[in-house]
């Protein structure tokens, strides 16, 4: 217990900082903004800003970022309920919910249920993250290459196991991260590789940036123009102190399923494939399978915006808890902050808590500053979203662009990284069209040297015996664990084929 | 086209570049290298083979029409989204084209006018003012906070005045 208190007092000092609750307090405004506009969510504004923390030290860099992906999980409940389409993936529940609340004249009281169990979700869920997270990582030390890779093996796994998507696109997806990571010179002969038509640019790789960026701006931009041609409605939202006292009020009902929905959001979101929007529609599902009324939700219940938003806040901070402890991120964002780390010379994985703790405190003490924060700027800034989210899209669109192309050269300075963003981007859009999921690329990049590194490190310690993965005991468990996710697809459809057959003889 | 027949142009272009990185990956050493480990190309070019595995069974699932893209009759990309996706494109074309000559600030403020007035149909007004905050904000954050210069091409000496106000 005492091994907690303390350095997370010292860790909330160190998130008084001037510049590094400057840098939160800004974090969480953008962020709200990033999630409540459509079309941007965490994810978006994370790769976009990654560039601007350039200009301040790590500890700050790293609030801001999560500040910005923890706003946005706030933020993206606001265009869910004004404009009736989610400000982000994470916020596709609130929908439901939220819109027909709007639509009857309730949008203050959508609005206060979303901001409190978002309030109520991520205040549960930093407070496991702070218990779980030291003895987790303090477990992890002991992990070598072989646990290392083994650990990748899983994470990927969820994807093929738990993404939901096509399996031989997502392993695809999957790979071509990894192989993109690989270009450059080899990081154990110090041979270049993958040198494209012998193009000077490819000899310091593809930063991850480049194709995170790529990915979630200029894809996900040429995204939206295509989808947002049309017209969006604002339903006004107005608010008062008093209304939002007697809306409390109101809320009190709903408080058990935004607990549950907050523990099960923190758990689903350490899953690398699964995260906050899968973690949101489970919620809403299954507060409204035990609800005593289901009939009511879809028609404006409360609780169906409750439960979604306190669990997508919940699994962003879950997803964090793998990030910091194992380095291995529990969702895209937080690949991207890995990324960040290891720009800014950190090495993620268990060893951050004993060599930089100031930085994980710091980090942690943020976390439950920038939650309170969040909750009353979000209250406060209620009328401002109506009309912010009334500039049309020609104007945004361009802007982004701007800074994509502008942060796409920051970290390296360097065209050639431009103009391949420009071609992921293009590219990303023409796939995902196609329904290729783009989020295992990106973790892949990120995560790409390090499995490399691990795999022939272990490889090399056995003189290429391969069975060192199932010989040490806890990487042959964490394969399992892989193993049995990679064969829930496979079951799945076997049990569907054999329903089918037996409905056919009936 | 239809969704369908995107789907298989896409799977097959797809596995042409796993080839292309197979072959590009086998220039290095594939093998073991006796006393330290995996040769440099072997990881690349195990991971494009299993891309191009990926790729044959993407194309195997088209012709037994398993996923719903390789069953949609739709059309993959309509022609107001050809328009406004192709013109988003080739006007960050034209922005990147255009800074290796006239650098990035002179390439924003054209790619701007154009996006803003031509293709959002916005007001001269609002076209200026974002036309020139834009560049002016990104200049005071790169070249004078993080110190961090962005290609100017051509436009270089327009900026000496500034550099002199600056340092």
């Amino acid at each position: 217990m005492e091994t907690v208190i303390d350095p997370l007092i010292g860790g909330l000092i160190e998130a008084m900082h001037p510049i590094n609750l400057t840098m939160m307090i800004i974090g969480c405004i953008v962020g709200l903004f990033v999630g409540a506009l459509p079309g941007l969510g965490s994810v978006n504004g994370v790769a976009i800003l990654l560039p601007v923390t350039f200009l301040v030290p790590p500890n700050a860099a790293i609030i801001f970022l999560a500040s910005i992906y923890y706003g946005a999980m706030y933020g993206g409940a606001v265009s869910s309920i004004t404009l009736g389409i989610p400000g982000a993936s994470t916020a596709v529940a609130t929908v439901f919910d939220g819109r027909p609340l709007a639509m009857k004249g309730q949008g203050d009281l959508a609005m206060i249920a979303a901001a409190s169990a978002s309030f109520i979700g991520g205040t549960l869920s930093v407070l496991l993250f702070t218990f779980i997270a030291p003895p987790l990582a303090d477990f992890a030390l002991i992990f070598g290459p072989t646990e290392e890779f083994a650990l990748m093996v899983l994470a990927f796994a969820t994807f093929i196991g738990l993404g939901g998507d096509d399996i031989p696109k997502t392993i695809f997806s999957i790979l071509i991260g990894f192989v993109l990571a690989a270009v450059g010179l080899d990081i154990i002969s110090g041979r270049p590789r993958l040198i494209f038509f012998d193009i000077s640019g490819f000899y310091h790789g593809i930063n991850f940036l480049v194709l995170a960026i790529g990915i979630y701006g200029i894809g996900e931009m040429l995204w939206t123009l295509e989808t947002t041609q049309g017209k969006v409605i604002v339903q006004s939202v107005k608010t008062s102190l008093r209304s939002i006292g007697r809306n409390l009020r109101r809320l009190t009902p709903v408080i058990g399923p935004t607990v549950f929905s907050s523990l099960l959001g923190f758990f689903v979101g350490m899953l690398p494939a699964a995260g906050a929007t899968p973690g949101s529609l489970m919620a809403y599902g299954l507060t409204k399978t035990f609800s005593r009324d289901p009939s009511s939700f879809g028609k404006g219940n409360p609780a169906g915006v409750a439960a979604p938003e306190a669990a997508n806040n919940a699994a962003s901070t879950g997803s964090m808890l793998p990030m910091l402890t194992l380095g291995i991120p529990g969702s895209p964002t937080t690949a991207i902050l890995l990324g960040g780390m290891v720009i800014w010379g950190l090495r993620p994985g268990p060893l951050l808590f004993v060599q930089h703790p100031d930085f994980v405190w710091g980090l942690i003490g943020s976390l439950y500053m920038a939650n309170l924060f969040t909750v009353i700027v979000n209250i406060a800034l209620i009328p401002v979203f109506a009309r912010v989210l009334t500039v049309p899209f020609t104007i945004l669109a361009p802007i982004i662009f701007i800074l994509c192309v502008v942060g796409g050269y920051a970290p390296s300075l360097s065209m050639h990284d431009v103009w391949l963003m420009l071609l992921f981007g293009v590219v990303a859009y023409a796939l995902r069209k196609l329904n290729y999921p783009v989020a295992p690329a990106v973790l892949a990049i990120v995560l790409g040297p390090l499995a490399e590194r691990s795999l022939r490190q272990s490889l090399l310690g056995s003189r290429g015996d391969p069975t060192v993965f199932l010989t040490h005991p806890i990487s042959a468990g964490i394969l399992a664990c892989a193993l049995a996710l990679i064969l829930v697809p496979v079951v799945r459809s076997m049990i569907s084929k054999s329903r089918k057959s037996a409905r056919t003889e009936a | 086209m239809t969704v369908r027949t995107a789907e298989l142009v896409a799977a097959i272009l797809l596995a042409l570049a796993s080839i292309g990185l197979m072959v590009k990956s086998a220039e290095l050493n594939i093998g073991w290298v006796q006393g330290s480990g995996p040769g440099a190309g072997a990881w690349p070019f195990w991971l494009s083979a299993g891309m191009l595995v990926s790729c044959v069974l993407i194309v195997i699932r088209w012709f037994l029409r398993i996923t719903p893209e390789s069953r949609s009759e739709e059309i993959f990309i309509n022609g107001s989204a050809v328009r406004i996706v192709g013109l988003s494109v080739a006007a960050l074309i034209f922005l990147l084209g255009a800074t290796h000559f006239i650098g990035m600030y002179f390439a924003i403020i054209f790619f701007l006018i154009f996006f803003l007035r031509v293709m959002g149909g916005h007001s001269w007004m609002t076209t200026a003012a974002i036309t020139v905050a834009t560049p002016v904000v990104i200049f005071g954050f790169f070249e004078w906070a993080l110190k961090q210069p962005l290609p100017k091409g051509l436009s270089e000496p327009l900026f000496y005045p500034i550099y002199d106000l600056m340092y």
